[in-house]
């Protein structure tokens, strides 16, 4: 019997993690002469006891700043996403915890005519914090936010296939694209996008904090904190537990650490890799770990020599130690790289062969191909690129030795580098925190005509595939086009994928949850949606 | 006209004179910085687009002396214009509205600060010039030099750890807002204001000390000793006031020190001061902010060096008669 009830428990440890479903444990139990009802009620309380209501909950974020402000156009980071898109308000969709689209502020949502034409159904009776109702007039004033001549909104690029938009009735919204796009509704689960109300003059009202969120806004302060009640009209059900919601922005990790420890917050994000250990020996605390879609790469401009040869490209991709770089640089918080930007959690994502592992006698003879005998060249590095930038690429340019490669690490100023380094300097460390899917990722930096195009990499067959897999709705051949994609990246791009990192971060032993989303942090960013105080 | 009359008069108009100096070396050095605000904030989203659109909204595709011609006119007529951040909507965030509430906070832990630290370090360094070369004076040399060579923030941890996690006796947060009573503000200063302390006491205690006993050599100390004061009376009545121009200028020093130079313990503590905000308006170049947070900064230094300067014509006589 102990042997069972071991395995028992390590089968609801798995499904506690979301690996194990319920039928697949209750098989397993009955398999084990444990009675359907007493299977059922195991793993009921394994996945974390009935949510509770009540109890104010404060999160500790490592971001945010003065400049903050509630123009979801401008969200630049986690505490604004969190805080006054996550917390306060919805998108017309938004991604589970299974990285699956489903409708959020929109009930339903339909393609025809190749998905060149979406309709989205505005779910009936949802109102405003201010108890207005929210039409389909209200969408397309929130998503015209983005448009037009005069937006500054990050999202501006997201929306540019966007050709009209037009309600038909009160509760629907239809979007007409250039082309066809399968993947609109994620496109639109974006969290810049929330649904706001509609101004008299037909713009939109972004100032006032008047969203459809579980919680409403009761007061924010750039740069300090974003506070929160309760909306007891919230329309999803078994969702917005706490009575109050707080985010404090806490940029110093010890800070932060210590905060959790004493107790005034109970959940933060980005813990100190370092000090990790300390940190999960306390018996109140329990440190989570996801892998998500955000991937730390180094990036060279193919159209600059020595780049612009795909040997010498192939070289420097096995000149790179990146499991050395994932255990000594990330203490092993992450996942390595295969120069494939696509997530493996992601629909249609494929591990291109073969894989790129650190191999100084494959780098050799890619150099030879290429009519070398060995390489020198820059590589521009800061932190601002990712933490732990410029050690990788320090590791990196050791290791390369072995292969007749010779890095010169330029260490760029962390300020104004995405304006004068990334971009600009033909090789250099950057970051993606991910898409949810492979063509929005492909079209944001890899497409010929992406405006974030880092690689100047444009290579023919890749963006015919891109272009005919976006309108393709039999998900066989979609299925079969991004792998041909991803393999061709992963061949001749100028991505050299260092690993794809973790969300570390820490909560309070009573604090329950469900399975945790890996398409941003803290629970893809709905974490005081989604989570509850078990006691 | 009363020579410190004078004095204050003839140091307030160099002071305007500084303050437009230093308005004109802020502006011209963030036009130098790479990048703009809409950089800044679009980060890696920034298209050429996007930031045309916000420089033509933020006005900032003008040359830069007609924008600073403008600004500074502005200022003269008490307008410090409009934070970048928040621009292009109807509510727009004045400058002075967000500075206010920060500047509130940063006195309030100057203050604070100066109220525990100033008493203590001239007393200590009184009493180390009495004692001197005592146990007790190397003792509190050797602490206030060991705190004042350990980096704010490493103090900062320490209290966290000692004082919020193990004794739980303050928070560790320093969260404030227009809402905290003051009794709960200086609770959440606490920690705060304890390592400031720490770090400015060593300064202006060693300085009393050294003061005093320069003057322990002179021949009116030896005299007072003659006659018969004892060594306690003939440092509080006879030396200290003559080192009290040394020991303010250098107590000046340091309370500048406080509101200026404490980005540092801010971030550590979560407060919510003007530190903090003068970083992130510089990194997000938001010129408006950035300026008149220098201002302050530097009307700050002008007004407390005066104030110094004032306290040693004061308690020296021989100053207020110039040959």
């Amino acid at each position: 019997m102990d042997e069972i009830k071991h395995k028992l428990n390590a089968a609801l440890g798995q499904a506690v993690r979301g690996r194990v479903t319920r039928r697949e444990f209750t098989q397993l139990a009955l398999a084990s002469g444990v009675s359907l009802a007493a299977a059922n009620s195991m793993f009921t309380k394994a996945w974390a006891d009935e949510p509770k209501k009540g109890g104010n909950f404060k999160v500790g974020v490592g971001h945010g700043a003065t400049t903050d402000s509630m123009d979801p156009g401008l969200y630049p980071d986690q505490f604004t996403g969190t805080a006054l898109w996550g917390t306060l308000a919805n998108s017309l969709t938004e991604i589970d915890a299974d990285g699956n689209v489903v409708g959020d502020v929109a009930e339903s949502f339909e393609a025809s005519d190749g998905a060149k034409k979406w309709v989205f159904k505005v779910r009936n009776g949802i109102t405003f914090h201010n108890g207005k109702t929210v039409t389909a007039d209200d969408v397309i004033a929130s998503l015209q936010h983005h448009l037009g001549e005069n937006s500054k909104s990050a999202a501006k690029s997201l929306l540019k296939e966007v050709a009209s938009m037009k309600a038909d009735g009160p509760n629907t919204v239809v979007f007409e694209l250039t082309g066809g796009n399968a993947d609109f509704p994620y496109t639109v689960s974006d969290y810049h996008m929330p649904i706001m109300p509609k101004k008299d003059d037909g713009s939109v009202d972004w100032e006032s904090g008047i969203r459809t969120g579980a919680y409403k806004l009761e007061k924010f302060e750039p740069g300090v904190q974003a506070s929160f009640t309760k909306n007891e009209n919230y329309y999803k059900p078994g969702k917005g537990w706490f009575d109050t919601v707080q985010f404090l922005s806490i940029k110093d990790v010890a800070a932060r650490t210590n905060a959790l420890l004493s107790g005034e917050i109970q959940y933060m994000d980005r813990c100190d890799l370092k000090t990790l250990d300390q940190l999960k020996s306390n018996p109140d605390i329990t440190v989570s770990e996801i892998t998500g879609y955000g991937h730390y790469i180094y990036v060279m401009n193919v159209t600059q020599k020595p780049f612009d040869d795909v040997n010498v490209r192939t070289a420097i991709k096995y000149s790179m130690p990146r499991e050395d770089i994932l255990a000594t640089v990330f203490l092993g918080h992450g996942t390595v790289g295969n120069d494939n930007p696509i997530a493996p959690t992601v629909k249609f994502a494929v591990d291109p062969q073969p894989k790129h592992t650190y191999d100084p006698a494959k780098a050799k003879e890619y150099l030879k191909k290429a009519g070398l005998d060995s390489l020198s060249f820059d590589l521009s590095v800061a932190d601002a690129a990712f933490a732990g930038a410029v050690d990788s690429a320090i590791l990196w340019k050791e290791k390369a030795k072995a292969a007749g490669i010779d890095i010169n690490v330029i260490k760029e100023p962390d300020d104004g580098y995405w304006d004068n380094v990334w971009l600009k300097k033909p090789f250099v460390a950057s970051y993606w925190s991910g898409r949810p899917t492979v063509d929005w990722m492909m079209t944001t930096a890899y497409a010929a005509d992406a405006a974030w195009n880092d690689t100047f990499w444009k290579n023919p067959r890749f963006n015919e595939l891109l272009v005919a897999a976006r309108s393709e709705t039999d998900e066989a051949k979609r299925a079969a086009m991004y792998a041909e994609m991803q393999q061709i990246l992963h061949d001749d791009g100028g991505l050299v994928n260092m690993l794809f990192n973790s969300y570390v971060e820490a909560h309070a032993k009573n604090l329950g949850h469900g399975k945790v989303a890996a398409n941003w942090q803290l629970d893809g960013m709905r974490v005081a949606e989604r989570w509850w105080f078990t006691s | 006209m009363h020579p410190v009359l004078k004095t204050v008069l003839q140091r307030l108009g160099l002071g305007l004179l500084t303050l437009f100096v230093v308005s004109v070396l802020i502006f011209a050095s963030l036009e130098m910085l790479p990048g703009g605000f809409a950089q800044a904030i679009l980060g890696q989203g920034a298209t050429p687009e996007t930031v045309a659109a916000f420089n033509h909204q933020l006005g900032l595709d003008r040359p830069a002396t007609v924008r600073y011609f403008e600004w500074i006119w502005n200022v003269l007529h008490g307008d410090f214009g409009y934070s970048y951040a928040g621009a292009g909507g109807s509510i727009k965030q004045s400058v002075s509205g967000i500075i206010a509430p920060r500047l509130y906070n940063t006195f309030f832990l100057a203050i604070m600060t100066a109220i525990i630290a100033v008493p203590l370090a001239l007393f200590l360094g009184i009493m180390a010039a009495l004692y001197r070369n005592s146990l007790y004076d190397r003792a509190v040399n050797a602490v206030t030099l060991t705190t004042i060579a350990t980096p704010e923030f490493f103090i900062a941890y320490l209290l966290m750890f000692f004082f919020a996690i193990k004794l739980k006796w303050f928070p560790s947060l320093s969260t404030v807002s227009d809402s905290t009573s003051i009794g709960e503000h200086m609770y959440r200063a606490a920690l705060p204001a304890i390592t400031l302390t720490l770090v400015i006491v060593a300064h202006m205690m060693r300085m009393t000390r050294a003061a005093l006993i320069n003057l322990l050599a002179s021949p009116y100390m030896e005299m007072a000793r003659l006659k018969g004061v004892s060594q306690r009376d003939a440092i509080v009545q006879h030396a200290l006031p003559n080192a009290w121009a040394p020991i303010a200028t250098v107590v000046a020093f340091n309370l500048a020190y406080l509101v200026v130079g404490v980005v540092v313990v801010e971030v550590v503590f979560v407060y919510p001061g003007i530190g903090q905000l003068m970083v992130d308006s510089v990194s997000s170049r938001n010129m408006p902010v950035v300026q008149a947070c220098a201002l302050i900064f530097a009307a700050t230094y002008i007004l407390l060096n005066l104030s110094a300067d004032i306290v040693s014509i004061i308690t020296n006589p021989r100053l207020l008669h110039p040959k």
